[in-house]
């Protein structure tokens, strides 16, 4: 009786196999498309003229250029980490090391889910929270904005990365007299802060990426920077307004504003992963912790 | 050194550690006092048009912004949310799981290259996936798989009766797909990976093939954190924003509500990402726009306090099996 059915039950074996290979692919296969289209479409954009100056007039037959979206881009992802770096390390700190209790779990649990909102609701709420205040469109409402993505980010990385620096190491800060807030960021930080970087890292990738908060709080120019208070363009805002535009070398600039983001995030991703080549549980730091939502 | 170190100077007294455990415990805290801020802000914004429209905002379908003649209802964003979330839920769960299986039992060599580039998805940007569906693969799509389903069945299956122009809530579903996949594979792995090496081995022993020890040890087991996984995929669709604007066709009010695949729709974070700018403050349209985002937030709340629930449930009892 058992004889009987082995091969069929070894062709559906196969067939499974076959299935599973084929899901793979498909999954795959949209992402090479992306990256062979950037590429192929973008790389003809690119010029050092391209990187450095304002886009110009529309229609004017001349790819715009995207100089105030690099320096937006950085200018907020510099803000918006001066904000979401130190909450999101103290956070962790906190999981950390003073984990353990109900009201813990709860923030824990809350941080996580935290990770995962639309990103629009957190634009909303910049607007309202910083925008209708000032009155005005500005950096510091998206910077925060963006600070609300980063903070749960560098949270979980900082403890994951406080916990695995082994006990020992605490108890003999103890037994030499420290106190433990000498021994956490004395000694357990600086021995965690290759990972903790990581997750700094990686929450960076995310934010460059994100469109949907600035939307309504730094609402996009075609100027450099022009003060704190006044609006200010952004890569992923300029590849939006792109999109936008039905000319063909706005399209062409939109490929290469595309290819230089995603060529950013990239480095960023593989130079993580190369950094931690040598550790073998790289602590879940992969691109799907922290990206989830826009 | 040590001299210095047991003196009660400043920064050595139990205080110091009193206000270092307080700074943390408000760090911790801040994400509550957000998340509790951001429902009064939201809810206290979008107090006008809960007073003008009330309770049947949410079924409502007009969309009207128009001074003087203003209504607004949230009905069809709530549908284009859910039918493009499903769509992408119906291509995304099961090509996930095949993937998590994959990457499970193929050896390294090719199996970690293989993760990592479907991991990679998730590392680009929604705005990439916009511009590429919106420039590149509508055209691919309407071509070859829109015009010919609609010329073959297009009166005979609603689903594929509209006129096919590329934007539209199929197109949407599908890009949202492409995006959750990560997502759900990676916790479906982990999920996968949280059964008992026993469990597994008891199957291999009792002479089952590969397929067959999922289907027996793994499935059963994991099927919660599958779930887990699967509702973790739909409450990033729900909450994706730019790349399903750039994609859905920007409809608004009752002819946002689709009647076939290849009609236009809109989404409750696209309807925000598109009007809120224009919106003009001395309508209710603000207010309205306000309180479809209060809508989303509760909606993505909920699923994703569902999802976790399940994930964590599911590891833990992994954690409890590793203990005994």
């Amino acid at each position: 009786m058992f004889k009987a059915n082995v091969k069929n039950r070894l062709l559906v074996d196969k067939i499974m196999t076959g299935v599973v290979i084929t899901c793979t692919l498909v999954a795959i296969i949209p992402l090479l498309w992306i990256l062979g289209t950037l590429v192929y479409g973008g790389a003809g954009a690119l010029s050092w003229e391209f990187f450095t100056e304002e886009p110009g007039a529309i229609g004017s037959g001349v790819p715009p250029a995207i100089g105030p979206a690099i320096q937006g881009t950085i200018i907020i992802i510099g803000l918006s980490s001066l904000i979401g770096v130190p909450i999101g390390i103290m956070s962790g700190i906190y999981l950390a090391e003073f984990g353990g209790s109900w009201f813990s779990k709860q923030i824990r649990f809350f941080t996580d889910v935290f990770m995962e909102f639309p990103s629009i609701v957190l634009g909303v709420f910049a607007f309202l929270a910083i925008v209708l205040i000032v009155g005005h469109f500005s950096i510091w409402a998206g910077a925060f904005a963006l600070s609300l993505i980063m903070f749960p980010i560098v949270a979980r990385a900082t403890e994951e990365a406080l916990k695995m620096v082994p006990y020992s190491v605490r108890e003999a800060g103890t037994a030499l007299g420290l106190r433990k807030w000498i021994v956490t960021l004395r000694i357990i930080i600086p021995a965690a802060k290759k990972a903790i970087l990581t997750g700094i890292l990686l929450a960076v990738s995310r934010i460059s990426g994100e469109t949907a908060p600035l939307i309504m709080t730094v609402l996009g120019s075609s100027q450099f920077f022009g003060g704190f208070d006044a609006p200010i363009d952004a890569l992923p805002l300029r590849i939006w307004r792109f999109s936008l535009q039905p000319y063909d070398e706005a399209r062409l600039s939109g490929w290469g504003a595309a290819l230089v983001l995603v060529l950013i995030i990239l480095a960023i991703h593989i130079a993580v992963r190369y950094w931690f080549m040598n550790r073998r549980k790289s602590m879940g730091m992969s691109p799907r912790l922290s990206k989830v939502g826009v | 050194m040590l001299k210095r170190e047991f003196g009660k100077s400043r920064g050595h007294g139990p205080l110091a550690d009193k206000i270092f455990k307080i700074a943390a415990t408000a760090a911790g805290a801040y994400v509550l006092a957000v998340i509790l801020v951001m429902v009064l802000q939201l809810g206290w914004e979008s107090g006008p048009l809960w007073q003008e429209e009330g309770i049947e905002f949410i079924w409502g379908t007009d969309w009207n912004a128009v001074e003087g003649r203003e209504s607004y209802g949230a009905l069809p964003y709530i549908i284009g949310t859910l039918v493009t979330s499903a769509i992408a839920m119906i291509i995304a769960v099961p090509l996930s799981i095949g993937v998590a299986m994959f990457v499970l039992t193929a050896p390294k060599r090719i199996s970690e290259p293989m993760g990592y580039m479907v991991e990679l998805i998730a590392a680009v940007p929604s705005v990439v996936f916009g511009l590429w569906g919106l420039l590149v693969f509508r055209m691919y799509f309407k071509d070859l798989i829109e015009q010919p389903l609609h010329d073959a069945f297009g009166d005979s299956i609603f689903l594929f009766s509209g006129n096919p122009f590329g934007l539209d809530i199929l197109s949407a579903g599908i890009i949202l797909a492409i995006m959750i996949i990560p997502t759900i594979s990676a916790i479906s792995r982990e999920t996968m990976l949280a059964v008992p090496q026993q469990q597994k081995e008891a199957a291999y022993m009792l002479g089952s093939t590969t397929w067959e020890m999922f289907r027996l040890a793994v499935f059963p087991y994991s099927k919660a954190g599958l779930v887990g996984a699967s509702i973790m995929g739909l409450g990033r669709a729900v909450g994706e924003t730019m790349a399903v604007t750039m994609i859905i066709g920007n409809a608004t009010g009752f002819a946002a509500i689709p009647n076939s695949l290849f009609d236009p729709g809109q989404t409750m974070p696209s309807i925000i990402a598109n009007e809120f700018i224009e919106a003009s403050p001395a309508s209710i349209h603000v207010s309205a726009l306000i309180a479809v985002g209060l809508v989303l937030f509760l909606i993505a709340m909920a699923i994703n306090v569902v999802a976790h629930f399940l994930v964590t449930r599911m590891l833990k009892i992994r954690e409890g099996a590793v203990n005994n």
